[in-house]
């Protein structure tokens, strides 16, 4: 089906250990979901088989993009088809300048060389939203960044680079509250009929400045439930033990 | 020569169409070539005498009893030509005899046809020369002296006796002997006070008829408060049939002087470059040496900087990049003189494949040098598993004063940066690109532009299939 990100009874593994287990998941084009659970439940797993990680191996199940069969093609090529990943821990590139990047990569995505013009307006754009400074634009990637400047640098590549599908692995751990709030700014600012997002979150926290249409929870390498955003507000209040027992006991 | 000997040194003799044949060509390492080199450039007697003595040492002189394996090399000196004097009025080779990769290689970093014959050795006229003949005006006004060796000579003998072998004896090793004896080609640069250049000085200009020198010899004095930079070489590869190239550079500058020596290599991979490269740095003088080695089978070359009055200054930026088959040893020196000098080493090696990169350094603290000052980094990054690299950095503090700093890293290509690179769009082969470049970006930053955007099309090239 067109319009969807459809996740299709996944399982992979990692160093030949089994991590998801049958993942069913459908993000539709202009939905924000957020993808909850504990920790080693599978959930940047998830996000990182999704953009095609080679350290994971799909060991069956599918990924459909705009109804396309995604699983076995190269990371740049579901990126060109509009796919993206905010990374929980991003990498360092030391000697390369987050402008030229970003231009590299915008001409890799859409096949042609940004005007100049049109490009550095984004850029600015972005910047301001995120309450920034243009300085960040000459620093190499990530080099010598604080961990909340590279959550920063990710939810900034995410609005200059503009991809109709995101997902956001604990893009808000670590950051202050001024910063989470610029990024939910700029989450929120994408919000439309073409754009979706997955919030992969442990807490409510982020979840307060972006309300999310549906809400997964996911508990060793599956999704155990999915509801509406009280079904965040739920677990924030009682934790996860109470779904926990009521999953093992179904 | 014995029959078994023949074809390695028809490999590498230099393939003359048969048709245009040189007017002269010395094969064998013997004081008779020495004496024909020397006469047929109507030498007068004390350089004459000067070769002989340098022959001599070399003899004499034991073979580096470290760094890479020479053992090739040592088989085959005589079987080199020692000097081709290119027949007068026509290039020596055809384009035909270039190989189609190498012209591919030239198409693809987009060189205009005229200067792709200059690299390859066929071309005979640079086609700036034009261009050029008005930078020379312009150079000649300001009494600015950029001739070639051999000119320099000629016409300005004094000086040049002033100079010549000064700063690198035919004693030094046994390279830097064997470029005494026959030396060919390069440049002689003199900056009269208080001049400053504004254009580099590129010896690729200067070169208008065939070929690279394969023994040259470049003398460079800048005189107080003067300016100067000055580049040779290019970063497309070069094609030669010769496999041994050994340069002997002598820079001296002087008081307040400034000078910068770009240089980069791209020779083929038969190519044994062992280049001796020295500076001698006057009160508050600034020498820098950019040096990038792209290509040769085996480079030995450490660009040194002796710090000789107060407050000298001097900087060496370096570049390797080794493929399988190169083992480029490459580094810097430093030799601290006088109080208040300061010195710094940024080295950046790349090997790929089973290529390996060494990095060989001295720092050296004479105990007048208070308070010199050194800082020395290197790294390597390594591209493929069975890439190598190794670092030799040799200390000699003789001063307490003195602040040493030295940091070495090795990293390797990573997955995740490559992963990271491609989920935002970029293949992998030019993610790997970005990386190396960006990796080489605190040196190539500091490289003239046309220089620089070469550089990084070479590396895409270079990179294309070299991982995944």
């Amino acid at each position: 089906m067109a319009n969807r990100l459809e996740i299709q009874d996944l399982w992979a593994s990692h160093e030949g250990k089994m991590i998801l287990k049958g993942v069913n998941l459908v993000l539709p084009l202009g939905e924000v979901h957020a993808l909850m659970g504990p920790n080693g439940a599978g959930k940047s797993t998830l996000g990182k088989v999704i953009a095609g990680d080679p350290n994971y191996q799909v060991e069956k199940g599918r990924i459909l993009l705009d109804g396309e069969d995604i699983t076995d093609l190269p990371p740049e090529e579901r990126a060109k088809r509009g796919l993206f990943i905010a990374f929980q821990y991003p990498v360092e590139i030391p000697g390369v300048q987050v402008a030229n990047f970003l231009r590299l990569a915008l001409k890799e995505r859409t096949g042609e060389e940004p005007p100049i013009h049109e490009f550095y307006q984004r850029l600015k754009e972005a910047i301001e939203l995120l309450d920034w400074d243009e300085e960040v634009l000459s620093r190499y990637l990530n080099e010598g960044f604080s961990g909340g400047e590279k959550k920063k640098n990710e939810v900034l590549q995410l609005l200059v680079l503009k991809p109709r599908y995101a997902i956001l692995d604990e893009t808000d751990s670590g950051l202050d509250i001024d910063a989470l709030k610029a990024v939910a700014r700029a989450v929120n600012a994408l919000r439309g009929p073409e754009f979706a997002a997955l919030l992969i979150t442990h807490y409510q926290r982020l979840l307060n400045y972006i309300e999310p249409d549906r809400v997964h929870v996911m508990m060793d390498g599956r999704i155990v439930r999915s509801g509406g955003p009280e079904l965040a507000k739920e677990l924030e209040k009682r934790g996860y033990d109470w779904l926990r027992a009521e999953v093992s006991g179904a | 020569m014995p029959e078994e000997l023949k074809h390695i040194a028809d490999d590498y003799r230099w393939d003359f169409k048969d048709e245009v044949e040189p007017e002269l060509a010395l094969k064998g390492l013997t004081p008779e070539t020495v004496k024909k080199i020397s006469e047929a450039k109507g030498e007068p007697a004390w350089m004459t005498e000067f070769r002989l003595k340098a022959l001599e040492i070399f003899y004499k002189l034991p073979w580096p009893s470290w760094g890479p394996d020479l053992s090739e090399l040592k088989e085959k000196l005589d079987e080199f030509y020692y000097y081709v004097k290119p027949p007068t009025g026509g290039p020596a080779k055809s384009w035909d005899e270039v190989p189609e990769e190498i012209k591919k290689t030239y198409e693809r970093l987009g060189i205009p046809e005229a200067e792709q014959k200059v690299l390859a050795g066929v071309g005979a006229q640079y086609d700036s020369e034009v261009v050029y003949h008005s930078v020379k005006e312009e150079l000649e006004r300001l009494g600015v002296i950029f001739v070639s060796i051999e000119e320099g000579l000629k016409e300005h003998e004094e000086l040049f006796r002033r100079y010549f072998a000064k700063l690198v004896p035919p004693t030094d090793n046994k390279f830097a002997a064997l470029n005494s004896a026959v030396w060919s080609g390069g440049s002689f640069v003199y900056v009269p006070p208080g001049v400053e250049v504004e254009v580099p000085l590129q010896a690729y200009f200067r070169v208008n008829t065939a070929g690279f020198g394969q023994f040259e010899r470049t003398l460079i004095i800048v005189d107080e408060g003067a300016k100067v930079h000055y580049i040779e070489g290019c970063t497309a590869p070069l094609y030669t049939t010769e496999a041994l190239h050994t340069g002997v550079i002598e820079i001296f500058v002087h008081k307040n002087a400034h000078s910068r020596y770009t240089t980069i290599q791209n020779w083929p991979t038969n190519m044994y470059n062992l280049v001796t490269q020295r500076a001698r740095v006057e009160e508050g003088g600034y020498q820098m040496w950019l040096d990038g080695n792209l290509g040769s089978k085996v480079t030995m070359k450490y660009p040194s900087s002796i710090l000789r009055g107060r407050g000298a200054r001097s900087e060496v930026l370096s570049i390797a990049f080794a493929k399988t088959g190169q083992h480029l040893d490459t580094g810097a020196k430093l030799i601290h003189l006088a109080p208040d000098t300061s010195g710094r080493i940024v080295s950046k090696s790349i090997s790929k494949g089973e290529g390996r990169s060494s990095y060989r350094g001295l720092v050296k603290v004479s105990p007048r040098a208070d308070r010199a000052k050194a800082n020395v980094e290197c790294d390597a990054l390594l591209i493929h598993p069975e890439s190598k690299t190794d670092t030799y950095p040799y200390m000699e503090i003789e001063n307490e004063t003195a602040q040493i700093g030295h940091e070495a890293t090795v990293s390797r290509l990573a997955d995740d940066q490559l992963f990271y690179l491609e989920t935002r769009g970029i293949p992998e082969d030019e993610a790997a690109a970005l990386i190396v470049r960006g990796f080489l970006e605190p040196v190539t930053k500091e490289l003239p532009l046309e220089f620089a955007v070469e550089l990084n099309r070479l590396i895409e090239l270079e990179m294309e299939g070299s991982v995944g």
